[in-house]
């Protein structure tokens, strides 16, 4: 399954989660400041799991950084 | 229309009155207590902060950098954005903030439109647990002055969803006056544009925006060095965010404690109230009293 991953194509296997996706960024979902939107939508902490992305879904992964 | 400095004059009038008796082993007279240096607490968002200054943490050469100014300033609330994650990266910025103790404010920098700024207030609310945020919607790269249709826009959708809207606007008292209708905790002012450091180019704006703001005026960008920053509280600002001007400054530890006493001294000047400007001289010794020595 082909998405696109912080701007990035990325292949995952078919019925891969945003947690899946959260460790394919190579981020430790635990640590405070991660954040992650499929397709514009906030996909909460406690959904990552459960949430299952389809093909062409577009999955950002963030976190903070310094800024003003 | 309210006096801010009048209530505030008045408040620090009685706190400052003569200090109560010790006691009957004490007759002798007692000097008044010197106040200390101002850094009276506000109340921003419904929280009390004992820092009238904001720091942003963009522009630092490193974390370490960073931390050390951040220390220097006695802030309390720093910046933050989100970035896409950059696995590379080394170190992390929210570490560091949550070390040190400090309320992380996230910021919406680098959004064009409401709908962005909107989706990025929502992803820091799930990132960092606040509903606090520092909202910009800027309307170009090249002046990165706030789109005050858009600002207005995601101010109000963001008001309505329970966010405690700090705004970075134009130094337009009706911008500030519409912002503050729709529910923002604040108005933030520029002084001029984001990391210029051209000071602030219009202050009798921040001075009409400071008139007729019931909620806390925070100037926020523009700001060059210290006496920018003290005159911002000097026009009567509550509070003052910067980054630029520590992050880039030769030494930012040094300039971030020049702007944690220019607040401070800004802030006290303008509590105990200057003297008015005139064009000619008056002697502040009396003419009374000359003698006559022209023999």
């Amino acid at each position: 399954m082909i998405i696109e991953l912080n701007g990035r194509r990325a292949e995952l296997p078919k019925g891969a989660t945003v947690a899946d996706a959260v460790k394919e960024v190579g981020v430790d979902g635990e640590s405070r400041g991660v954040a992650v939107a499929v397709d514009g939508e906030v996909v909460r902490r406690m959904e990552w799991e459960k949430t299952e992305l389809k093909t062409d879904q577009a999955v950002e992964v963030v976190r903070a950084v310094q800024g003003g | 229309m309210r006096s801010r400095v009048d209530s505030r004059a008045s408040t620090a009038a009685s706190s400052a009155a003569a200090p109560e008796a010790t006691g009957s082993d004490s007759d002798r007279v007692q000097a008044p207590e010197s106040p200390q240096p101002d850094e009276r607490a506000f109340e921003l968002g419904g929280r009390t902060w004992g820092s009238r200054l904001i720091l942003g943490t963009g522009g630092f050469r490193s974390l370490e950098a960073m931390e050390r100014a951040s220390i220097g300033s006695g802030a309390e609330i720093v910046t933050v954005a989100l970035r896409r994650v950059d696995p590379s990266a080394r170190g992390s910025a929210i570490e560091v903030i949550d070390r040190l103790g400090l309320f992380a404010l996230p910021n919406t920098a680098g959004c064009y439109t409401a709908r962005d700024a909107v989706r990025t207030a929502r992803l820091a609310r799930e990132a960092f647990e606040t509903d606090w945020i520092k909202l910009e919607v800027i309307g170009d790269d090249r002046t990165l002055f706030p789109d005050a249709v858009e600002l207005i826009e995601a101010a109000e959708t963001l008001v309505d969803e329970g966010f405690t809207v700090l705004p970075y606007s134009n130094d337009d008292p009706i911008l500030a006056r519409r912002l503050e209708d729709v529910g923002c905790a604040a108005v933030m002012p520029l002084g001029s544009p984001i990391g210029s450091g051209m000071g602030i180019r219009n202050p009798y704006n921040i001075q009409i925006i400071v008139e007729r703001a019931a909620v806390p005026v925070i100037l926020d960008a523009g700001i060059g060095t210290a006496s920018d920053a003290a005159l911002a509280m000097e026009l009567g600002c509550d509070g003052v965010l910067l980054s630029s001007s520590v992050a880039r400054a030769k030494d930012p530890e040094r300039m971030a404690l020049a702007m944690r006493q220019a607040v401070a001294s800004g802030y006290a000047a303008r509590r105990a109230g200057r003297i008015p400007r005139k064009l000619h001289a008056q002697s502040s010794t009396p003419d009374e009293g000359i003698p006559r020595l022209d023999g």
